[in-house]
């Protein structure tokens, strides 16, 4: 990452406080591109019977990255808000681990930015959720 | 036919609180996010009081999609399991007072889960009810939708797809 995207991705999480509740860190960005990870924390269980982190919490974390994603496309010149997300969970997450969100801004016209994402635990090769989302393009 | 005295009323809500409660009790995440559930009969209203830890936009500012979306799901599933409970308590298959004292169900998972941001979270406490639209043995569909102030203008609504946790008999 060059300085100035590495501050970015810095700024980003610290500016929004839900995502800093969740602990999460921004670990890449690129062009329309962006990395996040959260770390496993037993407030975020969702099912007590076998400590699995709650769907909430990966929606939140695929929410996050789609909007990164979304908003670090060069042809995006501002802020964005989501319009509709979409998760599908494929597997539960191995409790114990972090989750590793990528997503990807595959599409973007004037006003809207069309994003996907999945999320990992350790094992990448079987992803834990994936996701489909619209998010607005707003002038800055 | 002779029927048996129905039992006092204060008895029988503070039992089907306690079971409420202690569903809710039990997920983490739920206390995490600071949501309860007021209940009337067999009605829940989730809600969601609000906190700085829920902004997602400081600058407007607005609730996170995220949190919006964690309430919606976290409302689904509880309306679920409350719905499935309900029927099991009512009919005496499952003693209210085990719920209470820590002997929980298995919870629905959810399969898949979409949200619709119909307009700004603002930065107040939020309110949601769920609706469950279809519910089979093995897999059940959920409507949710989330309001604050005005009830009629919905600021985000869910549509999700559960699996049921398998049941004895």
């Amino acid at each position: 990452m060059s300085v100035d995207k590495t501050k970015i991705a810095e700024q980003f999480i610290t500016a929004i406080p839900h995502s800093r509740a969740l602990g999460m860190e921004l670990t890449s960005i690129g062009e329309g591109t962006a990395e996040i990870v959260m770390a496993y924390d037993e407030r975020f269980i969702g099912d007590p019977e076998t400590g699995v982190i709650h769907g909430g919490a990966v929606s939140a974390l695929m929410d996050t990255c789609c909007g990164a994603a979304a908003m670090s496309h060069p042809r995006n010149p501002g802020s964005t808000a989501t319009i509709d997300l979409r998760i599908d969970y494929m597997r539960p997450a191995t409790p114990g681990q972090r989750i590793r969100a990528q997503a990807e801004c595959f599409h973007i016209t004037r006003s809207v930015a069309f994003v996907r994402a999945r999320a990992m635990d350790d094992d990448a090769d079987r992803p834990v959720a994936t996701a489909t989302g619209t998010f607005t393009v707003e002038s800055s | 036919m002779a029927r048996s005295r129905p039992e006092p009323v204060q008895v029988v809500k503070q039992r089907r609180d306690a079971a409420l409660g202690a569903l809710v009790r039990g997920v983490p995440y739920i206390g995490f996010l600071g949501i309860t559930f007021d209940r009337r009969g067999d009605e829940l209203t989730a809600i969601m009081p609000f906190e700085d830890k829920l902004i997602g936009n400081p600058l407007l500012p607005a609730l996170h999609g995220g949190a919006t979306a964690a309430f919606l799901e976290v409302t689904a599933i509880i309306g679920l399991s409350w719905s499935m409970l309900w029927d099991e308590i009512e009919s005496g298959r499952l003693d209210p007072d085990d719920l209470a004292r820590g002997r929980l169900p298995s919870l629905p998972k959810t399969i898949g889960f979409t949200v619709d941001y119909l307009r700004s979270g603002l930065p107040r406490d939020a309110y949601a009810r769920a609706q469950v639209t279809r519910s089979g043995r093995r897999y059940a569909s959920v409507h949710v939708e989330a309001w604050q102030d005005n009830r009629a203008r919905p600021f985000a609504q869910a549509s999700g797809h559960f699996l049921m946790p398998p049941r004895d008999g």
